[in-house]
């Protein structure tokens, strides 16, 4: 698949992403509406509210996921070294320089966000620029950089801030229909928890498809690729993800929604935390392969 | 009838065709001509730090004349030059002129103790990474150019409407050699 093919996939894959989240919320509403007795009504609550999300989630999804991480801005006279390396590559990927964003925290990592090139960001943890030589740290801006030109922040940032609202929905329907029915302590409560539950159900597998769909693992090897064309220089990515691989910190400010953004996962899966639901989940390629991969080239 | 409808549609076909192709290799050549003046404007920095470089210098190496002339000559040849060839070559003899230019600054401590002396070393490097940057975007969009014009069928069409193959700024043979070090 070649970069513009990436483009053009990402572009639509953006669009089918909001449709469902409308379609899936209003099917919600529909189904709370019926249980809860306020009926139709809530369908329109539903339709509104998932377009003013969707609409929202386009255009500030990355100022939050930026807020969510803690990221403060940098600029050339704080941080000349990783601007300026930053602002260099732009030159070579022929992109407008995005801004800089640095994490406080020790853990080697970093994400980018944006819709398009225009309203890019780039964000490293101060753990990065401070453990990574200089060159190591020119593979990861370039990987982060790839992921902004072939705009596969653009979906990510969606689904993050997406999925976030599902779940969240879901959780606060399950919730206020279990208060409802216990007040009232009303005899089909049985009947209302298999429904609960078959939704539930139903939805974990279309969630867990919307983050697949979005972060299908060719994306970190396409990233890792094109940044290897611009950097002309491999080794350097490949020995910031060996320096990544060995440090078992995790990232604190990084969470499920928002793991998959990062250049390796930074929830660090500690011991006993892998089960089968965290599998479906992982977002990341194996870290050894795409060394050995880039080792390679 | 049925004729006259083929040759028509024939004709539009053709001339869509046409329209498509031109349309792509302008967006193609105006990217070329885009990311050249990208290159420029690193190049126009880079002369820019060049005189200031050699006054800082002179005020601690007074005797070494014959490298400021070189660097200024290779300085005002690049400004001279107009074609990517004519720049690419001139660029070279800039960079070495500089090289020994800072070899030579090697020799005054205090010169190379000095604050001022060190930003404009750091501005110089950081310069001439934004030249390998910019010189790869652009011959990236020179190879993109040039493919174009040269596959068939859009050939023809660059043939009859007379786009001519863009040059690739290239880093000289006899400037690669010259990087063996003596000890």
């Amino acid at each position: 698949m070649t970069i513009y093919n990436q483009i053009d996939s990402n572009k639509r894959k953006t669009w089918v992403v909001m449709v469902l989240f409308v379609l899936l919320i209003t099917f919600l509403g529909f189904v709370f509406g019926k249980i809860s007795g306020y009926g139709n009504s809530m369908v329109f609550f539903a339709v509104v509210i998932s377009s003013v999300t969707s609409f929202f989630s386009y255009f500030f999804s990355d100022s939050i996921a930026l807020s969510i991480s803690g990221a403060i801005k940098v600029d050339k006279n704080t941080e000349p070294k990783v601007f300026r390396i930053v602002e260099n590559l732009c030159i070579g990927a022929g992109i407008p320089a995005p801004k800089v964003y640095l994490i406080k925290d020790t853990a080697i990592n970093a994400f980018a966000v944006g819709r398009d090139p225009k309203h890019a960001a780039v964000v490293f943890t101060t753990g990065a620029v401070e453990r990574l030589e200089d060159e190591e740290l020119e593979g990861v801006a370039a990987h982060e950089l790839s992921h902004i030109k072939n705009f596969d922040t653009r979906l990510m940032v969606i689904v993050v801030v997406l999925v976030g609202t599902v779940t969240l929905l879901a959780d606060f329907m399950a919730r206020s229909m279990f208060y409802r029915k216990r007040s009232k302590d009303d005899s089909n409560i049985g009947g209302v928890l298999m429904l609960l539950a078959l939704i539930l159900v139903a939805l974990s597998p279309v969630i867990a498809s919307l983050i697949q769909l979005a972060i299908s693992r060719n994306r970190e090897y396409l990233a890792d690729a094109s940044g290897a064309l611009l950097t002309r220089y491999p080794v350097g990515l490949a020995g910031a993800l060996e320096k990544i691989a060995e440090d078992k910190e995790p990232l604190e400010v990084a969470n499920k929604a928002t793991a998959h953004l990062y250049i390796s996962n930074p929830l660090k899966n500690q011991k006993g935390s892998v089960s089968w639901f965290a599998n479906m989940f992982n977002t990341h390629p194996p870290i050894n392969d795409r060394i050995q991969r880039l080792r390679s080239m | 009838m049925t004729t006259l409808l083929s040759i028509f549609v024939i004709i539009v076909a053709i001339a869509g065709l046409v329209w498509f192709t031109y349309n792509s290799l302008i967006v193609a050549k105006t990217r070329v001509e885009e990311s050249w003046s990208g290159i420029d404007v690193q190049l126009k920095r880079r002369s820019d730090l060049i005189p200031n470089l050699i006054e800082t210098v002179k005020g601690y190496a007074t005797h070494e004349k014959s490298i400021f002339e070189s660097v200024a000559n290779a300085r005002s040849a690049m400004l001279g030059a107009k074609s990517p060839q004519e720049k690419a070559s001139a660029d070279n003899v800039l960079t070495g002129a500089l090289k020994s230019l800072f070899a030579i600054a090697e020799n005054y401590p205090d010169l190379k103790a000095s604050d001022n002396f060190r930003e404009l070393q750091d501005e110089l490097s950081d310069t001439e990474n934004k030249i390998a940057y910019s010189r790869q975007f652009y011959n990236s969009n020179v190879l993109n150019f040039n493919t174009k014009i040269r596959v068939f069928p859009t050939v023809l069409i660059a043939n009859m409407l007379k786009f001519k193959e863009a040059e690739f700024f290239k880093a000289s043979e006899a400037d690669k050699k010259e990087v063996n070090v003596k000890f």
